[in-house]
């Protein structure tokens, strides 16, 4: 019987060193089922490391990452491939924008509903019916995923010709195709004019609503922040220097600090 | 003992050889990530030149020491020219694209380079005479080292410290290193990439060309092939020694040297050019990053 | 253009012309032979208008090119000339009729082909054909996989071995027991393929953790390694005079003359070739094939998106070598003799030159990409001694101005038919 208010994400003294670079100090998080939270800080205060730790990236020099889901039991992942991680439940989006570019939309997040068909090499071959079969469903769940993120126009286009907003939407429909029931996303909304970053707000809001996935944000665009997260982590120079609600983090001055200094 | 001193000795001097290749390598590698596949051609140039002016300056009646220092500055001129050449017009074009682009065309311009003198010239050995001097002190111990040798080894000592001082204390040293590091930034200091880029290349073709001539003098002998066999053993050279650091490239290389003499002597010659390969395969498995280099892990 | 610029432009490439004069003057002008130690140097003035003229006209037309490159953008694959002549084919052959009749006509021009030009041109398509497999197998790793492959002459060399190794060892038991040898042919065929996918899987197990050029680096050791041992293991492989007499292949009991016999492995290759092709397009258009693709254009990402990165390279290897397996056994077969010498590093670049020129990642290129290379020498013999030299600067221009090669792959398009609340139907996705 798995307490459901345990944390889906369990972050604890988590330290990742750098050969002389202390990156990530003893720094302890979670998240909840169901929650949207955020992880701000100023650049360079290693939000994206902690990512790195959390999806195998990298191996944290101390601490450890746990995840519970789903009446499963708890299972520590620090070290674990980042394939493995990914199967496992967390998918995530990157900094700088790592799409399949010459691949098209439908195809960049078919590869993210890989894990779900068994079809090997053998069977690739053959193309026996079942195969044919799992194909379609694939080709079609993946053809929802993208009218889910308002991509279903570019449906044949090759990824690296999308207009940019549209690349930093399919990555998150990539990562959403993998089933997670955690997604990471990583500066969604770099680059986006105001119009777009109030498109993203809804559409993180759908995601967490409808297809039940809770999110970890990395942002720097406090009003996105500010408007879609329930909790707030704040990082400066590898430490957790606050956590709280918007609000509370809004008026911490430890925050107020870091950001504009003495 | 004295079998393996004297294997020892003709060791050093191939990792001298090796040397003067792998930094080629090296340099080239730490500023643009690219193996310059065609490196070890650049090398072959080296010495099809050296035999071609120093053959005709000789049918000119000149001294031989004039011939020696003639042929091997020609050498060195035509191998950077071709460097430099190289760089722009294969690599420059690509510096943007993905890096599977810049290997395969340097793979092409080795073909090319290969082929070229082949027609241009001929495929077969040539013998190749040899203007360096026969030193009269190194006679009492001819048994364990023979002139040439000594003179690589003296030359490639010189060469090292002469570069270590470049790469130090001068400006376009500074500039060197900065690009290896971070090239972004680099260029926003007010680096000229192209300048240092174009730089390296010549300098690492220069230091080939040295090796060419030496190493031809030394076997007697020039082919059009062997830059090819030379290239890629200098290349394990520098990969053994951490690509991308020029100390790296120094001690890898006479490693290679030492283990392919002393391999060679005592276990069997036919697998000569295996051990290089052997290495390779060893040091990629086990320490990717060499023993001297860095890790570097790619930014996510 | 403005005089003034072309007037720079000229001048820039009589500066260039000049450079290159000077560049190329020891090698191509002056001639060195030597003779008993002493250097004789001859002077072929007659090369040197003609490295003049050829080098400024080449200077010129290389900037103007490059410049154009440059402007050009990324996005130039959209409106050309011959994409619009492809897309005109693709659409033809969209027609079940059209499709069906080209095909047809397609066959019957490659069976009557022995029968219509004779033994010598029947065995120079034999070879071609033989690169094609070779093509397509190489284009899996390369093309699909995005790694670099330069030693796949090791896993041509095992198959041809495989079917030589064979003859010379289990031959004589067969002659012994009167069966006929020609069965060691097709017995041969898919022994080979799964050695050299054995030889695939192992050759990948130290690249698991190397990017692109290291893993470039170790093939190479691996494919010169395998000849070493090949030419230096005498008594078990023949070592430098390699293994003769190999049987042709076995049918239905005769020993077919040299005519017909060639006639014969021609039909057996082009079916081999078909198979290939089916294999290779049902490869690319699955589920493997796409996390091979993904794999190419980013590791990270691939990863973090589920897909077992160690597992993706070992197929990868190994689907790519099984075809240079069965392709080696064809070779030695036709030839009837092999050594060491025919799978060198050259043989290997030569492949790769092939998909590169073609167009990586596509299964056209690849095809037509071996063809060019392989029929051209053979039909364009002036040429023939220069041909490294001109499929190397193809390689460079080809991956400077048309990285996608000659013949680029034409994605997958996918169609939906949107059903509205009204029931009728839209198509999306042309």
């Amino acid at each position: 019987m798995s307490d459901a208010m345990a944390p889906i994400l369990d972050i604890q003294d988590l330290s990742m060193v750098f050969g002389g670079l202390r990156a990530i100090d003893h720094v302890s998080m979670h998240i909840k089922n169901g929650e949207i939270c955020a992880l701000i800080g100023p650049n360079g205060a290693g939000k994206t490391t902690i990512f790195n730790c959390i999806t195998g990236v990298y191996m944290p020099t101390e601490g450890s990452v746990s995840i519970q889901h789903a009446e499963k039991p708890r299972e520590q992942i620090q070290g674990l491939k980042p394939n493995i991680i990914n199967q496992k439940g967390l998918a995530r989006t990157f900094q700088n924008i790592r799409l399949f570019g010459k691949m098209t939309v439908l195809e960049n997040v078919m590869i993210g509903r890989h894990n779900s068909l068994k079809a090997g090499i053998f069977k690739a071959i053959i193309r026996d019916k079942a195969t044919r079969e799992e194909e379609q469903r694939l080709i079609d769940e993946s053809h929802e995923i993208l009218k889910k993120m308002k991509l279903e126009m570019f449906i044949n286009e090759t990824a690296r010709n999308l207009p940019y907003g549209a690349q930093r939407r399919l990555e998150i429909a990539r990562a959403l195709a993998t089933d997670p029931f955690l997604l990471l996303l990583d500066e969604p909304v770099a680059g986006m004019n105001p119009h777009e970053t109030k498109e993203l707000e809804e559409t993180i809001n759908l995601i967490r609503d409808r297809e039940k996935v809770s999110i970890l944000l990395i942002e720097h665009d406090m009003s996105l922040v500010m408007n879609v997260s329930e909790r707030i982590y704040v990082l400066d120079y590898g430490r957790m220097i606050a956590e709280g609600t918007p609000m509370e983090i809004k008026s911490n001055p430890e925050v107020i600090k870091a950001y504009l200094g003495e | 003992m004295d079998y393996f001193l004297k294997l020892f000795l003709s060791g050093t001097a191939k990792g001298s050889i090796y040397a003067l290749i792998a930094l080629g390598y090296t340099m080239v590698y730490g500023i643009v990530q690219l193996i310059n596949f065609a490196h070890g051609e650049v090398y072959m140039i080296g010495g099809f030149t050296a035999l071609i002016v120093g053959g005709f300056l000789f049918s000119m009646g000149l001294s031989v020491p004039v011939v020696l220092v003639l042929s091997i500055l020609a050498a060195v001129i035509y191998s950077s020219a071709f460097g430099f050449t190289i760089e722009r017009l294969a690599y420059r074009p690509l510096r943007n694209k993905p890096r599977l682009s810049a290997l395969i065309s340097a793979i092409g311009i080795s073909m090319i380079l290969q082929n070229f003198v082949l027609l241009a010239q001929t495929e077969k050995y040539l013998s190749f005479p040899s203007y360096l001097p026969d030193l009269a002190f190194l006679h009492p111990v001819r048994e364990y080292i023979n002139s040439t040798q000594f003179i690589i080894l003296v030359t490639t000592s010189v060469i090292m410290i002469l570069l270590t001082m470049l790469i130090k204390l001068t400006r376009i040293g500074k500039a060197m290193r900065a690009t290896a590091q971070d090239k972004d930034m680099a260029l926003l200091v007010g680096v000229d990439i192209n300048q240092v880029i174009s730089v390296t290349f010549i300098i690492g073709s220069a230091l080939a060309a040295v090796g060419g001539v030496l190493i031809c003098s030394y076997m007697g002998q020039i082919n059009y092939y062997i830059g090819f066999v030379a290239g890629i053993k200098a290349f394990v050279a520098a990969v053994l020694g951490g690509i991308g650091s020029i100390p790296g490239a120094v001690l890898g290389s006479f490693i290679l040297g030492w283990a392919e003499s002393l391999g060679t002597g005592y276990i069997s010659s036919d697998y000569e050019d295996a051990f290089a390969f052997i290495i390779l395969i060893l040091i990629l498995i086990l320490k990717p990053d060499g023993i001297l280099g860095k890790n570097q892990k790619q930014k996510v | 253009m403005t005089h003034k610029k072309l007037a720079s432009e000229l001048i820039d490439a009589l500066g260039k012309s000049i450079w290159f004069v000077v560049l190329l003057f020891p090698f191509m002008v002056m001639k060195a032979t030597v003779v008993s130690g002493v250097a004789v140097i001859r002077f072929r003035w007659e090369n040197l208008p003609g490295i003049a003229i050829a080098s400024f006209v080449l200077s010129f037309v290389w900037s103007r090119a490059l410049e154009w490159n440059e402007h050009r953008g990324d996005t130039a694959d959209t409106d050309t000339p011959m994409r619009r002549v492809q897309d005109v084919v693709v659409s033809a052959l969209a027609h079940k009729p059209i499709r069906w009749t080209a095909v047809s006509v397609l066959l019957l021009a490659m069976a009557i082909y022995p029968l219509a030009l004779g033994m010598y041109h029947t065995n120079i398509m034999i070879t071609a054909l033989i690169y094609v497999i070779l093509a397509l197998g190489l284009n899996i790793v390369v093309g699909l996989g995005g790694l670099l492959n330069l030693g796949y002459a090791a896993f041509f060399a095992v198959g041809a071995y495989t079917y030589g190794l064979l003859w010379k060892y289990a031959g004589p038991v067969f002659a012994a027991a009167s069966i006929n040898t020609g069965w060691l042919f097709w017995i041969a065929l898919p022994l080979a393929g799964i050695l050299a996918v054995i030889f695939g899987i192992l050759l990948s197990l130290p690249v698991l953790r190397l990017r692109g050029d290291y893993l470039a680096i170790i093939t190479l050791a691996f494919g010169e390694i395998v000849r070493m041992v090949l030419q230096n293991s005498g008594p078990v492989t023949g070592g430098a005079t390699g293994i003769s007499l190999i049987p042709r292949p076995w049918f239905f009991g005769i020993r077919l003359p040299p005519r017909q016999a060639a006639t014969y492995i021609y039909y057996i290759v082009v079916v081999l070739v078909i198979m290939t092709i089916f294999v290779v397009r049902r490869i690319e258009d699955s589920r493997v094939g796409r996390a091979l693709e993904a794999m190419r254009e980013d590791e990270i990402a691939c990863e973090a998106m589920g897909i077992d990165l160690v597992r993706n390279k070992l197929s990868t290897f190994a689907l790519g070598a099984f075809w240079a397996g069965i392709a080696g056994v064809v070779l030695a077969s036709q030839t009837t003799y092999i050594n060491p010498d025919s799978f060198t590093l050259w043989e290997s670049i030569m492949v790769l030159m092939a998909i590169v020129i073609g167009g990586t990642g596509s299964i056209p290129g690849a095809i037509g990409g071996a063809l060019l290379l392989k029929l051209l020498p053979e039909y364009f013999r002036p040429l023939a001694q220069y041909r490294i030299l001109i499929y190397g600067v193809a390689m460079i221009i080809v991956i400077i101005f048309k990285p996608d090669g000659l013949f680029p792959r034409k994605r997958k398009v996918y169609t939906f038919v949107d059903k509205t609340a009204s029931g009728a139907t839209t198509e999306v996705g042309k």
